[in-house]
């Protein structure tokens, strides 16, 4: 590779003379978040334009809060497309752990709710990954289950707990919904880590690059030795995990908790994994487009809301801008 | 499959061969058959006086998801997946309520084919934008989800609208005895009317083609890209007919689309309809319906908490699957 370092700079150079079609596609292609960022930076000055004076360090602030939970249901989405799945059961864990905690802050202490939540989450994510990993169950049907049956237990959960009523801990609505500084969001605390540890994971660490072998070849992956079935399991407890720390960060910014608080979170956090340029079909993709893709969505939210659309058109145009991006990409990549 | 004079059976060894045959094939219908008279036998049990009056309300009750389980079924076989079910049933229901609301009976009809014309547009969008753009069907009809939701909460904000006063008598009451229900006869009709002659088509050996492999199916002269959309289409077709029963049920149009298209994957892969495509039919998930709603009523007829029927479906969900799967497996070892 390195031996052909030279020559491939000479053939760029002449075409990089005049970007030809090509040469746009190529750079799309291998950088998906310059052209992401640039439709970022487009949403957002045609908000200002829409509301001058909106934009401003506590809208960044309060933007950005909304953006980092669906960020990262949007990583469970993201991780398990990378080996060709898909997760649709992070509404009802993510709902899940927020109500579990909230209930059990009454009596038990934060501490204990929290860790409650978290083992929840985690059996749930076991099961999805023995379904998925071991008896080869198609990730869609299998978390689709999942989620009712997380959803009904929850259900006669909270029957059986309505007299001790919720309490979302302090700590937690500090994390969830304070803003510090005037324009940095308290969940950024969460965030960060969690962000740097998937980016850098995914492209340095030994299951990180076995996550995109399994979703590009599974048959090929398993053929070199990996055990793919452990990758699964591995991955959907990674993801119904994530799935709980988003819950809980909701609960905070929502200051209540409901047995299906996060459900509506469940299509856009694919729809922010697809934008962000990662395929359905595996092999492709990463987690800083993701991240762009949540706050195109959010900052697009706010745009349908500036401009006073009703909630009907903005699903419209929620769904033909998913369609329209996706479409992009897979022209631009020749997949398919 | 049965090409004319030649496959009639002459003697009894033919005849039980054939009934063999036609069973392996069906194994799995035949074994939710069997599970839904064990769960009628249940019903029975429990409840001692569950009879034609509540077999008419459960008939009632099942026939959107039904709808909805068939119109998921013909998209799958072909090999796709069409997440914008549900919506496609609210854009039927408030538009057919919503022009339907006190006009006469002939305006009424014209209100029904029209919505079933509009079924077959969105769904032939839906399968045009699967082909043109090449992007998954999995993308595309989650997307298109939001944009059909939002086109019927444009048309109607809140429930609303009404429906002909003869749509609603269609499907209430029993035909004959009183065993039988409208509801029931309705459906099997409507389905039995468009699936069979299709399935006995050349079209109808397309879709199959399709859904087993799609590289084989072109090599044999499938026109690939519009059987695709032939498939879609008629996906929309039977969400229409969903949402007509939507409305026709409710007396009112619903523009949420609730659960129906998570209920419709549930229903065909409990059908015995592969995910991967190729395989099954849309009886399999019409009693994969009845089913699961009798498994809710015996539940309820138990004195269990409502709450934990939808944990018990999704188990159930779960371990048929898992059930499956694993003979799958064997049979690949073996």
């Amino acid at each position: 590779m390195s031996g052909t370092a030279g020559t491939a700079g000479n053939t760029g150079a002449p075409r990089s003379a005049a970007l030809t079609t090509s040469g746009w596609r190529r750079i799309i292609r291998d950088q998906p978040l310059i052209p992401l960022v640039v439709l970022l930076a487009a949403l957002i000055a045609l908000l200002e334009v829409a509301k001058p004076g909106i934009v401003s360090g506590n809208w960044v602030a309060t933007t950005v809060r909304a953006a980092i939970p669906l960020a990262i249901l949007a990583a469970c989405q993201t991780l398990s497309m990378l080996t060709g799945g898909i997760d649709l059961s992070v509404g009802a864990v993510a709902s899940m752990a927020a109500f579990l905690m909230a209930t059990l802050a009454t009596g038990q202490g934060p501490i204990v709710a929290l860790a409650v939540a978290f083992a929840a989450a985690l059996v749930a994510g076991l099961v999805n990954g023995v379904g998925i990993g071991l008896f080869k169950v198609h990730p869609l049907i299998m978390t689709l289950g999942m989620s009712l049956v997380v959803l009904g237990l929850m259900s006669v959960y909270g029957l059986l707990m309505v007299r001790s009523g919720t309490l979302i801990p302090d700590q937690i609505l500090w994390l969830g919904s304070g803003i510090s500084l005037g324009f940095v969001p308290n969940s950024l605390v969460v965030f960060v880590p969690i962000a740097a540890l998937i980016v850098v994971g995914l492209r340095r660490s030994g299951y990180g690059r076995l996550l995109f072998a399994v979703g590009d070849n599974a048959v090929a992956a398993r053929l070199a030795g990996t055990r793919v079935w452990q990758v699964l399991l591995a991955l959907y407890i990674l993801s119904a995990v994530l799935a709980a720390v988003a819950g809980i960060l909701i609960t905070g910014v929502a200051n209540t908790a409901t047995v299906s608080l996060v459900e509506q979170s469940v299509l856009p956090s694919v729809a922010a994994a697809v934008i962000g340029g990662t395929s359905i079909m595996g092999g492709r993709g990463g987690y800083a487009g993701t991240i762009v893709g949540a706050l195109i969505l959010t900052v697009l939210t706010t745009l349908l809301t500036v401009l006073e659309m009703p909630e009907a058109v903005r699903q419209v145009l929620f769904g033909a801008i998913i369609v329209a991006v996706a479409a992009a990409y897979t022209r631009v990549t020749g997949e398919g | 499959m049965s090409s004319g004079e030649a496959t009639v059976p002459r003697d009894r060894a033919e005849i039980v061969a054939l009934a063999g045959s036609w069973a392996r094939r069906n194994v799995w219908t035949l074994g939710l058959l069997g599970l839904l008279v064990v769960f009628f036998a249940v019903t029975r049990i429990l409840q001692p006086n569950y009879g034609p009056a509540a077999i008419q309300g459960l008939a009632i009750a099942i026939l959107p998801i039904a709808f909805a389980a068939v119109a998921q079924a013909v998209v799958v076989i072909s090999g796709g997946i069409d997440l914008s079910v549900g919506s496609m049933m609210a854009l039927a229901s408030v538009t057919s309520a919503v022009l339907m609301k006190d006009q006469g009976d002939l305006f009424g009809v014209a209100v029904v084919v029209g919505v079933l014309l509009l079924g077959l547009v969105v769904g032939a969008i839906n399968g045009a934008l699967v082909v043109v753009t090449k992007v998954p069907d999995i993308v595309v009809t989650l997307a298109m989800s939001f944009v059909w939701a939002g086109t019927a909460l444009l048309i109607l904000n809140t429930p609303g609208g009404g429906a002909a006063p003869w749509l609603m008598a269609i499907i209430s009451g029993p035909l004959g005895t009183p065993w039988l229900p409208k509801a029931m006869v309705v459906l099997a009709v409507l389905v039995a009317v468009v699936w069979i002659p299709l399935r006995r088509s050349t079209l109808g050996l397309s879709l199959y083609a399709l859904g087993s492999s799609p590289l084989a199916a072109f090599r044999s002269g499938v026109a690939v890209g519009p059987t695709k959309i032939i498939a879609y289409t008629l996906t929309g077709f039977f969400s229409a007919l969903g949402g007509l029963a939507l409305t026709a049920t409710g007396g009112v149009g619903a523009p949420v689309p609730g659960s129906y298209t998570l209920q419709s994957v549930a229903a065909i892969v409990l059908g015995g309809v592969s995910l991967a495509g190729g395989r099954g039919g849309v009886l399999g998930p019409i009693i994969a319906v009845i089913v699961l709603a009798l498994v809710r009523t015996d539940l309820f007829f138990a004195g269990v908490d409502p709450n934990w029927s939808t944990a018990i479906q999704g188990a159930i969900l779960i371990g048929v699957v898992m059930f499956g799967s694993l003979v799958a497996m064997r049979r690949v070892r073996v």
